[in-house]
């Protein structure tokens, strides 16, 4: 195993030997603080296929992700109310079920990133950072002013989802269930990257046209990606709803997709564990930095500063003395 | 039938045509040398020829299917072959990387590429970039090969190479002609190997074809007032 491949085992194992600590020293409030941080990994696993490998800069990634929280919101409210989400010729009901909410969170997600990727791939550069904002913030306002799940309020689910098998209430296991599909997500992602998609896709990002006089189309292999990539963040974002049990319009916000596009630079661009370093090294700082000052986000954007200027690789890419990816 | 058919071809870069009328046909197994000198129109042909530019007038046919509204991708996928000038590999990719990525099943596969140009199987991990100039054209056509196209478009495929390279490199393109039958366009500077391999020579002049013919045909006084040889 060479060097970079050391240091993505250990970001990799992090997670749960911080997770497992804490249950040791029985601090539920760290575990939980490693499954947000493990969440907002995996939203960010998502995006670095359209933005790492696709090299596509979307700042629309929350809708993925509220998507995804709004289906568990959706789903659990009813479920909670006995009232069916649906009574007309046939009988829709809520569920408490995390399969199902998954489910539809990932359906639904992929489906608006089909939307979204058809009408804002025929653009690029800024034009797409723009039009993907703009579904952003669609979405945003939609969701502020639909009184029907709460609005602006939003939506507060009293008890966690369940999964067969698993009692999620219980801080270490809903970590578990986490991180495996974590890792799942992140194997996906390994085996994407080096399929001749995943490679073809990565070509594109260089250069359009040479993909083109090989026979590949570069607006579907783009698309195909966005719709992989936001699938996984609405998974995420269903994910982060149920560690919450609140579901806002927050996870519409504009900020939110401007993060998940930090913890993708700060970790590594293009790299299968960067965004987990980076969302890893987000959440430790948020947590440690935000009892020193409520201006810790200023300390925040200085170490990006410093990343985008000194250490183009990212965490990963600094710490393995390598810029660039293997990919 | 030929298996290519361009005829009347005319074509702009914006305002300003570069084309005015290029015929060229390249039958079935036939190696054609498409020649002229530089900035005569071979290089616009090519792209014509592979979608990259659009013409404005004459039509490309290319195995019966009408090219005239086909995108790059599509042409290439109906066997059109391209090797860049320029030596345009994807350099962010390995060897091996670069040959898969755009592989489509037939005749040619990794193993079949790298028995062409054992190099490409000696530095297979390697990224790209840091090939040599030689090896790096070697995976240029491997990468071509590699989509199993009927008609394969070579632009300068021997161009700053070292002469020892140069010699592995067409004596690749005689295996691939004398072994598989594929249909080949070469533009090349060195008319003695283009004799060698071509069967028939397009001349190409101020975006013109003004001279078609057997490479036998092809004597020194059409090579001296074409090609300035």
């Amino acid at each position: 195993m060479n060097r970079e491949g050391l240091i993505n085992a250990s970001v990799y194992l992090a997670l749960p030997v911080l997770a497992l600590a804490a249950l040791a020293l029985d601090e539920p409030f760290t575990i939980t603080l490693a499954t947000r941080a493990a969440i907002l990994a995996l939203a960010a696993v998502g995006l670095n296929l359209a933005l790492g490998l696709g090299g596509l800069v979307s700042l629309g990634h929350a809708v993925f992700f509220g998507l995804g929280g709004y289906a568990m919101g959706i789903l659990a409210s009813h479920a909670q109310s006995y009232a069916p989400l649906y009574d007309g010729w046939f009988v829709v009901e809520g569920t408490k079920s995390m399969p199902v909410i998954w489910l539809v969170a990932v359906l639904s997600s992929a489906l608006a990133a089909l939307i979204i990727g058809l009408l804002s791939l025929r653009t690029s550069g800024v034009y797409f950072i723009m039009i993907t904002l703009a579904f952003g913030q669609m979405f945003y306002y939609f969701s502020i002013s639909w009184p029907a799940y709460g609005g602006e309020d939003g939506l507060s689910i009293y008890v966690r989802n369940s999964f067969p098998g698993l009692n999620t209430l219980d801080p270490i296991q809903f970590f578990a269930l986490v991180f495996a599909l974590l890792s799942l997500v992140l194997w996906g992602m390994g085996r994407i990257a080096r399929a001749p998609f995943g490679l073809a896709l990565s070509a594109a990002r260089q250069n359009a046209a040479r993909v083109e006089t090989v026979g590949l189309e570069p607006f579907r292999l783009r698309l195909v990606a966005f719709v992989i990539s936001g699938a996984v963040t609405g998974l995420a974002g269903a994910l982060f709803a149920d560690l919450n049990r609140f579901v806002s319009p927050t996870m519409f916000s504009w900020q939110m997709s401007g993060e998940f596009i930090v913890f993708v630079v700060l970790g590594g661009i293009g790299r299968l564990f960067g965004p987990v370093a980076g969302a890893c090294l987000f959440v430790l700082l948020e947590h440690t930095l935000s009892g020193v000052s409520e201006f810790w986000l200023v300390y925040v954007g200085a170490i990006l500063l410093l990343v985008v200027l000194f250490a183009r690789g990212g965490l990963i890419g600094s710490l393995a003395g390598r810029e660039v990816a293997d990919d | 039938m030929s298996l290519l058919e361009m005829r009347g071809i005319e074509a702009s870069y914006g305002p300003s045509q570069a084309l005015f009328g290029v015929d060229l046909q390249v039958g079935a197994g036939e190696v054609v040398a498409l020649m002229g000198r530089n900035g005569m129109g071979k290089s616009t042909t090519i792209k014509v020829l592979c979608r990259l530019l659009r013409n404005s007038g004459g039509s490309v046919q290319f195995d019966g299917q009408d090219l005239a509204r086909v995108p790059p991708h599509k042409a290439a996928r109906a066997g059109l072959g391209l090797v860049p000038e320029g030596r345009r590999c994807f350099p962010n990719l390995t060897v091996h990387e670069n040959l898969i990525a755009a592989a489509r099943p037939g005749h040619w596969d990794v193993a079949r590429v790298t028995t062409l140009f054992p190099r490409l199987a000696e530095r297979r991990d390697q990224g790209a970039r840091s090939l040599s100039g030689g090896e790096q054209q070697m995976l240029a056509i491997g990468r071509a090969l590699m989509t199993n196209p009927r008609l394969l478009v070579l632009d300068e495929a021997t161009e700053g190479l070292a002469p020892v390279v140069r010699q592995e490199i067409w004596a690749a393109l005689s295996h691939l002609k004398a072994e598989t039958g594929l249909a080949l366009i070469v533009v090349d500077k060195s008319l003695a190997e283009l004799r060698r391999m071509a069967d028939r020579a397009v001349i190409i002049e101020r975006g013109r074809s003004v001279w078609t013919g057997d490479m036998g045909a092809l004597d020194a006084s059409v090579a001296d007032s074409y090609l300035g040889l």
